[in-house]
């Protein structure tokens, strides 16, 4: 399992508290958003909370909602130019974007590839397991090595949670978290909430309802954040083993901020009234030790969203999925390709929302050195 | 320049675009005080002409060579619903300054087709260019210094017509324009 000692300062824990200290990492230590000699340190918010000297997208926690607003306003303009019939701007002319995955990814590693191509960048993907990591180098050497390449933006994903925290202290490009281990996945957490304005207007206020595996999601973190910080009413419900500590019966001590100020249901029935949208998690096996969930026919019968628990939601309400899904289990093929299913535009809004934050990097690092 | 003299402006400037074009013409403004000037010509054109015109409006900010500084704001959708290719297409913005914003547009146009040709039209030019760009309809040239910015006030915006020349202190309390 995923330990983090790649994201330093994080004392050993013992087994079985996975969630724990990746999320400690990133609470304990948001200086490692920014480098060592950075210039600016400590520039003043400009622009109504744009700090304008953001070098990193690491997680939702240190945005601030005027930011985030920017970057969905600016979703708009960006999905626009992908409605062109020639969707290419040379806004990103010259810059390279590097995208690293240490772990399989179809939608975001595209996804990333496909913003920064639109807006004129060149895009370099490389894959772990084709790489000389399979040889042994360690993760510091493979991006110093890749860095001093030239690139401007390394877009990443690791197994291991604050990774991306770790190498955004030691290299001088952007780092934009595209999901690390069980932490965080901000730029899925922008284009749910980007999706969900789209649908129903202003976010705050309206009730979203998450279901399933909270305490491995990375998804779940950044949409709390998101969520919370656009004045949403979050719920969530799942099997105990799966929430997180905090919300998990007879745990107390909360693995991460992100989790307060949060509804707790135990039956789903309940979780869905009143939704305005009905998220279910993917139960994503490759993260799971033994013993969280008996039997994944029972989780389906328990906590499956089909057409009639959809049913208990708000009309109209959106039926969302950060992908890739299991149909059958946590969703019902029915529901999935419904009319309320928003899920393929979910990866479509991804696009622009990438765009919309390469832009906000680069751009920012034209002229700021 | 007061709310009778921008509206005078605008009239001529519309006169002038149906003197100078035959065949009609479309009108695109720039984001964002662009966008509610071209929408009033368009309207001018149309009560004059007695025939729709064709309107759009183009955010030229992902075409600019100094992004970084126009980056503080989100890029808004540009809406060009009508083919451009082969027609007359007058640009229109608020100031014309550095010429950096229209070298920009006339990029962005060409995203969209190919025009017979492009022209521009602007509610003030302030001098200072920093490429060869020029105005075809200026509604009033104003001579500043680069330390100085114009503000152009419109109802749709700013709730008032009209504009004013903003003296070098008052230029920096305000941020400063981009031209």
């Amino acid at each position: 399992m995923a330990r983090t000692r790649v994201a330093t300062r994080t004392p050993e824990r013992p087994h079985g508290q996975s969630g724990k200290p990746e999320i400690e990492t990133s609470q304990a230590t948001p200086a490692a958003h920014r480098k060592p000699g950075a210039a600016r340190p400590n520039q003043p918010p400009m622009f109504g909370g744009l700090s304008g000297s953001r070098r990193n997208v690491l997680d939702l926690d240190d945005f601030s909602k005027e930011e985030i607003e920017h970057i969905l306003q600016s979703a708009d303009g960006m999905n626009e130019v992908l409605s062109r019939d020639v969707r290419k701007t040379p806004t990103l002319r010259g810059k390279t974007i590097l995208t690293l995955f240490f772990e399989n990814s179809t939608r975001t590693r595209v996804s990333f590839e496909q913003a920064g191509k639109v807006l004129g960048a060149d895009v370099i993907n490389v894959s772990a397991s084709a790489s000389s990591v399979s040889k042994g180098e360690s993760l510091l050497n493979t991006v110093r090595t890749l860095e001093a390449m030239k690139i401007d933006v390394l877009v990443m994903r690791h197994p291991h949670s604050g990774a991306p925290y770790y190498v955004a202290s030691k290299i001088d490009a952007a780092v934009v978290n595209a999901g690390d281990g069980t932490h965080a996945h901000p730029t899925q957490s922008l284009l749910d909430l980007y999706t969900m304005r789209r649908h129903l207007g202003d976010i705050a206020g309206k009730k979203v309802t998450i279901i399933g595996d909270l305490h491995f999601s990375r998804v779940a973190r950044s949409d709390v954040w998101g969520l919370r910080k656009m004045g949403a009413e979050v719920t969530v419900c799942g099997p105990p083993t799966l929430l997180p500590y905090g919300l998990r019966p007879g745990t107390e001590q909360a693995d991460s901020a992100a989790f307060t100020g949060i509804n707790v249901v135990d039956r789903v029935e309940e979780a869905l009234e009143g939704a305005d949208v009905v998220m279910p998690l993917r139960i994503q096996r490759e993260r799971q030790e033994s013993g969280n969930l008996p039997d994944l026919r029972e989780y389906s019968k328990l906590y499956g969203i089909n057409a009639d628990r959809l049913a208990l939601a708000n009309p109209g309400a959106l039926l969302m999925h950060p992908g890739p899904m299991n149909e059958g289990i946590e969703i019902s093929s029915e529901v999935a390709h419904g009319a309320q299913a928003v899920i393929e535009e979910q990866v479509s809004n991804g696009v622009a929302i990438r765009m919309a934050v390469l832009y906000m990097l680069c751009a920012r690092s034209r002229g700021g050195e | 320049m007061s709310s009778d003299q921008l509206r005078r402006a605008l009239v001529r400037i519309s006169h002038e675009i149906l003197e100078q074009n035959e065949r009609p013409v479309a009108i695109v403004g720039l984001h964002s005080r662009g966008v509610e000037l071209a929408r009033r010509i368009s309207d001018l054109i149309t009560s004059i002409e007695g025939v729709e015109t064709d309107f759009g409006t183009l955010d030229p900010r992902l075409y600019r060579d100094d992004s970084d500084s126009a980056s503080f704001k989100p890029v808004v959708p540009s809406e060009i619903t009508f083919p451009v290719d082969d027609r007359a297409v007058v640009l229109v913005d608020d100031v014309l300054y550095t010429g950096r914003t229209i070298r920009a547009a006339l990029d962005a146009i060409r995203d969209f087709g190919r025009p017979s040709s492009i022209q521009l039209a602007v509610l003030v030019d302030r001098g200072h260019r920093e490429l060869p760009i020029r105005a075809d309809y200026v509604g009033k040239n104003v001579p500043t210094a680069r330390g100085e910015d114009v503000r152009v006030m419109l109802e749709e915006v700013d709730g008032t017509d009209g504009v004013t020349l903003l003296r070098q202190s008052e230029a920096t309390a305000y941020g400063g324009g981009q031209g």
